[in-house]
Order: C-alpha cells, then sequence, then structure tokens
C-alpha cells in the first residue's frame, strides 16, 4: 500500500468553456481560459517550483519562486499570477531562471532553521523539496543576522523577532520560527473556510502569521478545521498527532462518520495506526475541505472507555459481567423467542443505526423483518428528518433532497431555514459562504441570530427571527405574498405540477389571514421583512432552500416541509443547478438508513410493505414471509413497551434515552422491557438499562458505503482490525444464525449487490461502480446509469408537483403564566449529537457543557447573570444548567444545546410530536427559568444510577 | 387509559391537516394515513376507543376511524 497523493495544481480549476491552446517548454496544451500558465504546465506534467500557490486557494504571487519566461515579454513574471493565453510560448528553466529561483531559495532558507532530521514535516515539507528543485548548496548569508529562528542571538541576547510555539490548539501546533510567511494559511481560512480567523501582523520582515489580533489559537475565533494546517507548505502548522507519530506510510479513502455532508477523508496511517485524517480532494461533497470534528475529533476510537467485550447481566441494577459473544448472542436469541412466546410476535423489535454504514441497517432491518418476523423497525430518522421522507414524498414523490451539494455554486439567493450550517453542517456551510461572499443573496428564517446571519464578509439581507412553531404560517405568508403579489413562475407551475390542486391552493394561500400582516401577531416578524424576503426568494434569481430540524421537530413538521415544497414549486426553482429544496441531514448515514427501509412501514427504497408486489419480491429473495401490517416506531414502541405489549429491542448504534424527547417516559419503557441488547462503542446513556451489550466497531474498522445528504453515496473502507473483534454487520449476521437465518455474506459488496437486486433506485449500484466513480447519488439505474446529481429535472418523481394546503395549526405546546419562556434547541460545532464520541476527544476544550441562551431582557427579570445555574422546568419535568446571556436569543426564548447527558435537556422536552410521523417536537417547549444553586436532584440522582449501572464485575481469577 | 389520549391526540392531529380540504377529501385521507403508519395495536386501541364512544375525537377523525380495516388479531404463541 503506499500513500495516496493528489496533484497540486498550483492555481483553482477555471470554468470557462472557452479553450486557449499556449506551448510551455517545447509542449502544445490547450486549456480553459483563465488557466494560469502554472496550471497548464501542470497539465502536462510540468512542476514549475512554486510554496506560496496551492490550488485550494487563488494565486497570490508572493514567493517568487515560480517565475518564468514568456517569449516576447519583458521579465520574468510569476506563473501562478500570469494567465495561459492563445500563442504564449513560455520557457519554465533556464539559466536565468534558475539562478533567480536559487536566490529566493537561499534567502528563505537563510531564516529557516536547519533542524530537518528532527522536524515533523521531514519527508513532507515543500519548502525542502525546493531547496531540491533549485538546487540549493550553500546560503552564503549565514545565519547570524536579524532572524525569527533563534531564542536568542550567539552572545546570548535575546531575539525580539523570535516568537515561541502556540501549542494551544489540542491537535496541530503553530512554530513561528518555521514559517515563510507565504499567506497560504491566511487565505485558506479566508477563502475555503470562510472563517478570516488568521491574518498577517506587521509589515516586510516583521511579517507573522496571527490568529486574530495576536493571541492563541484557541482564544482566537479559530474554528480548527485544520484548512490551515493542511494548506501550509512548511511544518509551521503541524498536527500533534504527525509530531507525536511520525510521517504516514500509506493511506485509505474513506468517509467521515459524523454528519450529513459526508467529507471524503485519507485516512494516513501507519500500519494500523492512524497518523491523521486529512480531507481528500477529489471527494465531491466536501472538496477537500473539512471540520474539527472530522478532521481531528477521531480519537474516540481507540479511547480507553471503550467497551471491546461483550456483556450481560440479568437485572439492570447487577454489574455487567463479560462474557464471550456465544453466549452473548445466544442470551439475545433465547430471551427474545422466549418474549415471542409468552407476549406474542410483535413483543419485540429493533432500531438501526444512523451511524453505521448502509450494509448494516439494510442487514438489521432484514433481521427484525424476516427473522422477529416483526416491523417494528425504526431509525433515529424519526427524531429528525422523518417529517421530510413524509412532505417530500407527497409533494414530489421520493423522500430526499433534490440537489448536489456543488449545486450553491450557481446559487443567487439561498433561503435557509431552521438550520445552523456554519455549527450543524461546517463544510457545506464554508462552501455556502464562498457563495456568499461572491454576491449570492441570503435569507435566514429561525428564531436565533445564527452565524450566518452576519459574520466576516457575511450579511443576511434578511432575517425573520419568528417564534418558535410558526415556521408554517410564516412560509405560507411568504407564498401569500407570491401568489397575489403576481410572482409564481406560471410556465413551470403549468408544465410541471398538479394544476387543480395548485389554483385551490392558490386561493388558499391568498386569503387575508394568510397575509404576512395577518400573521405577524403571533409570528413576531416584521410583515416588510417577510414581504421583501418573498420578493428577493421569487424574483432574485436561482433560489435553493436549505433547512435542517428547525423546520422537522414541530408537530407540524410535514406541513413545513409541504410548505417549503410549494415555495420551490411556484416560484420554478426545480430541476436544475442552483436551486431546490435541500435538507441538510443529521447524522452520516441518516439519509442511507431511511433509504435502506428502516421505517416501520417501508422497504428499502421508500415502498409500502403493504404493497404486495413489492413484499412478495422481498418474501422470495429471503425465503421468509413477512408481515403486510407497518410496525410500531420509536414513540409507540415506547408506549407500547409501557403498556405492557412491547418487552424486548435490538438497538444498534442509537441513544435514545439521551437523544429522545421526554426522558422519564423513555426509561419508563425501557425499564419495562425484559431483553435491551444495545450495540454501541460505549456504554451510552440506554445501555444504562441494557441486559446485553454487543460491543460495536468504528468506520475506520469496517467497509460499508454511507448515503449523504445529496444522496451521494459513497465507500467507508477499513483501515483497522476492529478492536472489538467484528465489524457490526458480522455481528447481525451473528445474530441472525441464532435466528435461523442463513446469511453468508463474507463481504459488506454481497449486501449492497442483494440491496441493489431489491431496490430500483439501486439498481446500478455496486462497491465497484463507486470505486470506479468516487461516489455515485442515487437514483442509480438504467434510466441514470451514472447517477443523479440533480432531482426532478423534467418531471417529478411522482409525475406532476403537487401543491398541498398548509394550515397553520398551532402547538399544544403553549406559553402561559406557569411557562412563559419557550426553549428551543440545536447544536454546536464542536460536538456532535448526543456528544458519545466527541465528549472523548479534546473537542471539549470548546464546549465542555451545555448552557442555556437567554436574552438580557429575560435574564435581568429572574436576577440571572452570566454563568449562573439556572433550574429550567417545563411541565415534563425540570433540569439546571448554566446561564449564557445574549441577544442572540429573541426576548421569550431561550436555547440550549443537549450534547451532554448531565444536561437532560430532554427531560424538560414532552412528548408532542408531528402529526403526520411522530417526529419529536423539540424545537418547542415551553418554560419557566428561574436562579438555582446547582444541578437538579434529578440530575444527581441519575449521575449516581449512571454510575452504578456501568460497573463492571471484576473477572474472578483462574484458580 | 392514558394509551388512548394520546392515540386520540394523534389522530386528531393528523385530522387537523387534512381538515383544510374539506371533509369529502379529507376522511379517506386520514383513514388512509393511520391505516399506512400505525401498527395493528394502535390501530385496535383507536377502534376500541371508538367502541366505547369515542370521546376527544375529532368528528372528521371519528368518521376516518369507523371506515378503517379491522386490525389483524396477533396473540401471543405464535412467534
Amino acid at each position: 500500500m503506499t500513500l495516496v497523493t493528489e496533484i497540486d495544481y498550483g492555481t483553482p480549476a477555471s470554468k470557462s468553456e472557452k479553450t486557449v491552446t499556449l506551448t510551455i517548454d517545447g509542449v502544445e496544451v490547450t486549456v480553459p481560459e483563465g488557466t494560469s500558465i502554472m496550471r497548464a504546465a501542470m497539465e502536462v506534467g510540468t512542476k514549475i517550483p512554486k510554496l506560496c500557490a496551492t490550488d485550494s486557494v487563488e494565486a497570490f504571487g508572493s514567493c517568487r519562486l515560480c517565475l518564468v519566461e514568456i517569449e516576447g515579454r519583458a521579465g520574468t513574471p510569476a506563473s501562478c499570477t500570469t494567465p495561459a493565453m492563445n500563442g504564449l510560448v513560455v520557457h519554465t528553466q533556464n539559466s536565468r531562471l534558475k539562478q533567480l529561483r536559487r536566490g529566493v531559495m537561499e534567502l528563505y532558507i537563510s531564516d529557516h532553521p536547519l533542524d530537518c532530521l528532527t522536524c515533523a514535516a521531514n519527508g513532507d515539507c515543500e519548502l525542502q523539496d525546493m531547496a531540491g528543485a533549485v538546487g540549493l548548496r550553500d546560503v552564503r548569508y549565514g545565519y547570524d543576522g536579524a532572524n525569527h529562528v533563534f531564542a536568542k542571538s550567539k552572545d546570548g541576547a535575546a531575539n525580539d523577532a523570535w516568537m515561541p510555539k502556540d501549542e494551544t490548539n489540542p491537535y496541530f501546533t503553530y512554530d513561528p520560527s518555521k514559517c515563510i510567511v507565504c499567506n497560504r494559511c491566511v487565505r485558506a481560512c479566508e477563502e475555503v473556510q470562510g472563517t478570516f480567523a488568521l491574518t498577517i501582523a506587521g509589515r516586510g520582515f516583521e511579517s507573522r502569521v496571527s490568529p486574530g489580533m495576536s493571541e492563541d489559537f484557541l482564544d482566537s475565533e479559530c474554528v480548527s478545521c485544520g484548512a490551515c494546517v493542511q494548506a501550509c507548505p512548511t511544518a509551521t502548522l503541524s498536527e500533534k498527532s504527525l509530531i507525536d507519530i511520525g510521517q504516514p506510510e500509506h493511506s485509505v479513502v474513506t468517509t467521515c462518520a459524523y454528519c450529513g455532508v459526508g467529507c471524503a477523508f485519507k485516512a494516513e496511517m501507519r500500519g494500523e495506526e492512524v497518523v491523521r485524517m486529512v480531507p481528500y480532494k477529489d471527494g465531491k461533497a466536501n472538496r477537500g475541505h473539512s471540520c474539527v470534528k472530522g478532521r481531528f475529533a477521531w480519537g474516540y476510537a481507540t479511547h480507553k472507555e471503550r467497551i471491546l467485550k461483550p456483556m450481560v447481566r440479568d437485572k439492570i441494577t447487577d454489574p455487567w459481567r463479560e462474557t464471550t459473544w456465544e453466549e452473548a448472542i445466544g442470551r439475545v436469541v433465547s430471551e427474545f423467542k422466549r418474549i415471542q412466546y409468552q407476549f406474542g410476535r410483535e413483543a419485540v423489535g429493533g432500531i438501526t443505526s444512523s451511524r453505521c454504514t448502509n450494509e448494516e441497517t439494510f442487514l438489521v432491518q432484514k433481521l427484525i423483518r424476516a427473522g422477529f418476523g416483526v416491523n417494528n423497525v425504526d431509525t433515529c430518522a424519526r427524531v429528525c428528518h422523518s417529517p421530510t421522507g413524509y412532505g417530500l414524498r407527497t409533494a414530489f414523490g421520493t423522500s430526499a433532497g433534490t440537489q448536489d451539494f456543488d449545486s450553491v455554486e450557481d446559487s443567487d439567493v439561498m433561503l435557509v431555514i431552521g438550520a445552523n450550517p456554519t455549527d450543524a453542517h461546517p463544510v457545506f456551510a464554508s462552501r455556502m459562504k464562498k457563495r456568499l461572499r461572491a454576491g449570492a443573496k441570503l435569507i435566514v428564517v429561525d428564531p436565533r441570530r445564527i452565524d450566518l446571519v452576519r459574520s466576516a464578509h457575511i450579511e443576511a439581507s434578511h432575517h425573520l427571527p419568528l417564534l418558535p412553531g410558526t415556521n408554517v404560517a410564516v412560509l405560507t405568508a411568504m407564498a401569500h405574498v407570491i401568489v397575489t403579489e403576481g410572482l409564481v413562475n406560471e410556465k413551470f407551475v403549468r408544465e410541471r405540477c398538479e394544476l387543480d390542486d395548485f389554483q385551490e391552493w392558490a386561493a388558499f394561500v391568498s386569503e387575508e389571514r394568510n397575509s404576512p400582516e395577518a400573521v405577524a401577531k403571533f409570528t413576531g416578524v416584521d410583515p416588510a421583512e417577510l414581504r421583501a424576503a418573498a420578493r428577493l426568494y421569487a424574483t432574485g434569481g436561482n433560489a435553493a432552500i436549505y433547512y435542517g430540524l428547525g423546520v422537522t421537530e414541530h408537530s407540524q413538521g410535514s406541513t413545513t416541509v409541504m410548505a417549503i415544497a410549494n415555495l420551490a414549486m411556484v416560484t420554478g426553482n426545480l430541476g436544475r443547478r442552483g436551486v431546490g429544496v435541500n435538507p441538510l441531514r443529521g447524522q452520516n448515514n441518516v439519509q442511507g438508513a431511511c433509504d435502506m427501509g428502516s421505517f416501520p412501514h417501508e422497504l428499502s427504497g421508500y415502498r409500502h410493505i403493504s404493497d404486495d408486489t413489492t413484499r412478495t419480491m422481498f418474501e422470495e429473495f429471503w425465503g421468509a414471509k413477512l408481515n403486510p401490517e407497518p410496525g410500531l416506531r420509536i414513540p409507540n414502541m415506547l408506549d407500547a413497551a409501557v403498556e405492557g405489549t412491547f418487552k424486548g429491542i435490538y438497538i444498534q448504534g442509537e441513544d435514545i434515552l439521551q437523544s429522545d424527547p421526554d426522558t422519564r417516559h423513555v426509561s419508563a419503557g425501557l425499564a419495562a422491557m425484559e431483553c435491551v441488547v444495545v450495540q454501541d462503542l460505549f456504554l451510552n446513556e440506554t445501555a444504562n438499562y441494557a441486559h446485553v451489550f454487543l460491543p460495536g466497531s468504528t468506520f475506520l474498522e469496517k467497509d460499508g458505503t454511507f448515503t449523504n445528504a445529496e444522496r451521494r453515496i459513497q465507500l467507508v473502507r477499513k483501515v483497522m482490525t476492529p478492536l472489538n473483534g467484528y465489524a457490526d454487520w458480522e455481528i447481525t449476521q451473528l445474530l441472525a444464525h441464532g435466528f435461523g437465518l442463513d446469511w453468508k455474506y463474507a463481504h459488506p459488496s454481497e449486501i449492497m449487490d442483494e440491496i441493489a437486486a431489491l431496490t430500483p433506485t439501486f439498481k446500478n449500484v455496486s462497491f465497484k461502480k463507486i470505486e470506479e466513480m468516487g461516489s455515485v447519488q442515487w437514483p442509480c439505474n438504467d434510466a441514470n446509469p451514472e447517477g443523479s446529481p440533480i432531482m426532478h429535472a423534467t418531471t417529478f418523481a411522482r409525475g406532476k408537483g403537487k401543491f398541498m394546503l398548509t394550515e397553520y395549526v398551532p402547538t399544544d405546546e403553549r406559553t402561559g403564566p406557569r411557562f412563559p419562556l419557550l426553549l428551543t434547541t440545536g447544536r454546536i460545532l464542536s460536538q456532535y449529537n448526543v456528544g458519545a464520541q466527541t465528549r472523548r476527544t479534546d473537542n471539549v476544550m470548546w464546549h465542555e457543557e451545555d448552557r442555556l441562551e437567554i436574552h438580557p431582557h429575560d435574564a435581568e427579570q429572574r436576577g440571572i447573570k452570566e454563568g449562573d445555574w439556572v433550574r429550567i422546568q417545563s411541565r415534563a419535568g425540570e433540569t439546571a444548567l448554566r446561564a449564557l446571556i445574549t441577544d442572540r436569543v429573541a426576548p421569550g426564548v431561550v436555547y440550549t444545546t443537549f450534547h451532554h447527558p448531565m444536561t437532560q435537556a430532554n427531560v424538560i422536552t414532552t412528548d408532542f410530536s408531528d402529526w403526520a410521523t411522530n417526529c419529536p417536537e423539540y424545537k418547542v417547549t415551553a418554560v419557566q427559568v428561574g436562579l438555582s444553586n446547582g444541578p437538579t436532584q434529578y440530575q444527581e440522582d441519575y449521575e449516581a444510577f449512571a454510575q452504578a449501572s456501568r460497573r463492571i464485575a471484576a473477572v474472578e481469577a483462574a484458580e | 387509559m392514558q394509551q388512548h389520549d394520546k392515540l386520540v391526540m394523534m389522530a386528531n392531529q393528523i385530522a387537523k391537516f387534512f381538515e383544510a380540504q374539506g371533509e369529502v377529501r379529507a376522511v379517506p385521507q386520514i383513514a388512509k394515513h393511520i391505516q399506512d403508519f400505525w401498527d395493528p395495536r394502535m390501530r385496535r386501541g383507536i377502534l376500541e376507543h371508538v367502541a366505547s364512544g369515542g370521546a376527544g375525537l375529532d368528528p372528521l377523525a371519528l368518521a376516518a376511524i369507523r371506515k378503517l380495516h379491522p386490525a389483524p388479531q396477533v396473540s401471543a404463541h405464535q412467534a
């Protein structure tokens, strides 16, 4: 195995369709207009020496190493900033250029340490490479003059130009003594990440890279995305893991297991040890960028708390007992069979994991349907994007986002609703910000002033800070403006949509009660701003809607998704680049988990279980009779457990006790079950109620595929042996054998072949195909052999688009004298979901606890000061957190994240849910907030219970 | 029974969405939604509730539930 290396063309690709032809070193080359000479040379394999250029950022022209001669032109222009033109004759090497370059390098090296042998970049240093490339043999200036290299001069005097290493960031170091001030890090922070945390302080010889106002990296605005580290040509910015381990010897391209963006990474390895994760330039979701989670927060994979042996116990009050796989699997099988005999077949079920691969998810639902003989299978999408599935299927005929991420490059207007991409989907947010800086307009609909509303070089044209729970009213009012002001795209509606439905809908939205003025009294949104936003969306050019859980996690989540689809259809913003309806999916494979038939009512490819043709096909393929009735969804399973008709559950990679609403109800449901089986990396919160624990494997330890938010199926590749002994799909297969199923999968690719055979939208998908194409977006079948970057191009999946009436129904969760504030919840950049992974990394340095954001007015009324412990009470329960006083939230609204189990945020969320899918209403809870002395009794009791529950009995010594 | 309260609330929520389309179109769609997404024991539960008077149910929800196919009975010892 070798290192996967990508070609650095020096400058970004030109998108021009016009080409030019020139001659470089006697070789004719044709390139798109606007291509630099440096890039044109690299196209034919000629590496012009360079330091300040790299193709992730625009040309800068500062290092003067890439000089060339052009016949008929004076001087020696920099090839990175000089565009290729028809007929140019370029020479990249002659005695004059050699001498110039050697002079440049001599100056660089005269102010650079010569500790190459002990340097972390040894073997991967562009400065070293260039010294070699230009034939540098001597530095005539010596090292005694002014320099940034030595802390003290030879006579012992302090060197004021020298700066110590900054090691404050947990993942990388900044060593100013090795910096050549090429600006690549500064430009990567601006152009790639869009945070503008870095700058160059000082001028001339005093020029230094400076995080913020000459702060430490950790104290600056830096979001630790790693773009600067990746851009650095020297060891100035180096991963600490690289410094610790040394240069990798091979690398494997794989897919990140954090959010739904699905970044491609190179796992750079030494044997089975990960040296670093480096974003892969050819990854079509991330285009070479990364965030702090995927790039750095993978240490959980080898964390000491990871459970590596199966464990069982009779009662949840007993300590765990480590055991063999045989005993653990045998226990599950005998218990589930007993429960089914005693309480009926329907008394068991399971939950598939949105963090596991498509293949693993498919097997879990197959085991439940064909092995247990029930359809009681669900997945975490229940609590996030199930309304997306229902809403988009109703409107368009299929349950997925319409675009690829590249599409954003052609957007003129972005409407972001109930999503906070810079925290939850950071790598895609960087791509959005890049487009916004280039002139696209932005509308944000969110109760909270998220970072996108106003941050470095980005400002939303309109921010509609609505009251939580009023999405439908605001979106219907936008439709009111579009219809009543004559902004309908009539051609699109006439050709592409059901006309009767449209006319009924247009009459409905035009009613005065749906006008911005009429809804303002309960949405809190300024009607003039709403009208302006609607006009901009309808008339601003290519308009794309991006939305998140702030849309779906409401009583009217599915209605809001339909309202979004209505807006896109009425303005014709579907079926081409730059437009569309784009759900930003939460977990790495939540799209895939839905596609794979994880919902209780449908088989893979979103086909209802009652459909005889589909079911029969599965029955024949699997050799098992399937139940034609829909099964229980997660909240229904818990209800049934409390009621006494549901007794056994197999949960793969999901922590419902922490992530699902109304914790007391979840724990009551789990406690009422007789066999709870948890398969995970760690003893998560749900495992407190488990009887069997099956240790799971990480994404580094298995082969398979993940499907991201743009329907892109990408390979996950095994880079190390599972520490627990088995990949998760192998564990499910062992269970299946226990239930009498004759599975013989030797590799996940065989499972994908089965999925393709059974699922029309996956017909042409195979590991081989994905390997060849790098990734593929479903539908991938005979009609779309290369996959489908953009859906509904000429017709909708259901034929004609369907407008649905979206009557606003206020949630029953209302404020009143007892609970006067509305709590809404969200995420933060450095942590992921329930935090099981990220809390076990140094990411806790950015977010060691969840805080309650509260507006200064509300805080003052209650005598709350920054950092005070406050109690939050709802009708479901109460918890305590420390306050963070900020005007990012409007008066009347409070906000928290839920990454830490001690927070118990879900003790206060209620059991209200979306009308169509039972997706919980996390985003609206009426609460009261008041000062408190510290954690509540419940939090303290829970902590004690959790600790007791995690006890593992010491193994008796052999005699 | 508390369990029935929850089913009633869910049925009413579904009815509220389809209500805008008028009774004639709404009722079959409400019935289909419940048929498609509720497992048999939930459907049995709401049918039991209707049989015992159907308290608290929205009229459209009630009309829809009366149209539900009887849910298959599943008993123990069928595993």
